[in-house]
């Protein structure tokens, strides 16, 4: 845990903490709003999952982190605590590959349905041509 | 300190509902490619030509056809990126291209240029292609814009068509990124000058002919 320049605070728990901490979050802090949610692909070492919430009467903005391990794609969803993080973690599942167990319509949202891969991550060979254009 | 029971499933999108446009995909993949018609007309023009004499007819024709193609080309109503914009300024009155005889016009069935202005990513081609496919013979397209050219800014990145050029014949490159209203209105010229050259038999006139790009 540490403290970030703009008064924000990141933690990072590990993956079978991760909703508890979103629920401390939520219910103890009051960070009712969900900014945002991704990953980091950190090669050899595996994936991360971070996100933000924050609590825009207080001001408080809390930074969650997890790390899933090296091979690991499975992570807890925070869809039952934020509706907001429905399509965000659509949106990691597409370009990241990360299945957030729990989820109620985990697909593909940005890419089409028959893409080949997860473009975001560091091992995805971006020039493999994609033809034909039916 | 409770979790809140799961969100109802979310209905699936309706384009997955509708088998119809699937088998309305395979009838228009399955569909004849020569067009009767013009294929007709076509041997009519030969054979005229082939009489005595006959020749002063089909080409007399044949630069009719021309100049009425050039002087009325509607571009399909088509953007895709900030290219459009500069697109878009250019149908406008201060450059004006309607004196040219080009009307933008709103449905694919009815336009004989497609103006590719911007960036075409791997989602976006098969629509392109469709729309492509809509636009009746002969018909012309011109890629506008580093995107289209060749992918522009974007070539490495894991989403979009290198070159539109993958996807459909194209006549005429404007470079630019976008490119200013007078590059596009300096492109559409140089596609009336080809337009003026075009043969029935669908051969493009190469760079040392007038009209090649």
């Amino acid at each position: 845990m540490d403290a970030v320049a703009d008064g924000g605070l990141t933690v990072a728990v590990p993956r079978e903490r991760w909703q508890e901490l979103g629920r401390f979050a939520k219910q103890a802090l009051g960070c009712a709003y969900f900014n945002w949610l991704s990953a980091v692909d950190w090669k050899d070492q595996g994936l991360e999952v971070l996100c933000r919430v924050e609590n825009l009467d207080t001001n408080v903005a809390l930074t969650m982190r997890t790390r899933l391990g090296a091979g690991e794609t499975r992570c807890p969803t925070l869809t039952q605590l934020y509706r907001g993080a429905d399509w965000m973690e659509r949106e990691c599942y597409d370009m990241f590959g990360i299945v957030f167990e729990g989820h109620p319509d985990l697909r593909r949202i940005l890419l089409s349905e028959d893409w080949e891969g997860y473009p975001l991550r560091k091992d995805y060979a971006v020039d493999t041509p994609f033809a034909p254009y039916r | 300190m409770e979790v809140k029971p799961p969100i109802p499933q979310i209905p699936p999108p309706v384009w997955r509902e509708f088998k119809d446009l699937q088998e309305w995909e395979k009838y228009h993949q399955a569909r004849p490619q020569d067009d009767k018609t013009s294929n007709a007309l076509a041997s009519i023009a030969d054979a005229i030509h082939h009489m005595p004499g006959g020749w002063i007819v089909t080409t007399s024709t044949e630069k009719i056809f021309n100049w009425a193609r050039k002087s009325s080309i509607w571009p399909v109503t088509f953007g895709l990126a900030c290219c459009a914009i500069e697109m878009m300024a250019t149908f406008a009155s201060r450059f004006d291209v309607e004196r040219f005889g080009m009307v933008p016009w709103a449905s694919p069935r009815h336009s004989d240029l497609m103006i590719v202005s911007g960036t075409v990513t791997i989602k976006m081609a098969p629509m392109l292609k469709r729309i492509y496919d809509q636009m009746p013979d002969p018909k012309w397209v011109v890629s506008m814009g580093s995107c289209a050219n060749s992918g522009g800014p974007f070539r490495h990145g894991y989403h979009v068509v290198k070159g539109v050029d993958r996807v459909v014949p194209v006549d005429v490159y404007v470079p630019g990124c976008p490119p200013t209203p007078d590059s596009l209105m300096y492109g559409l010229l140089k596609l009336q000058a080809q337009v003026d050259e075009f043969q029935k038999t669908g051969r493009r006139p190469t760079a040392a002919e007038p009209g090649g790009a």
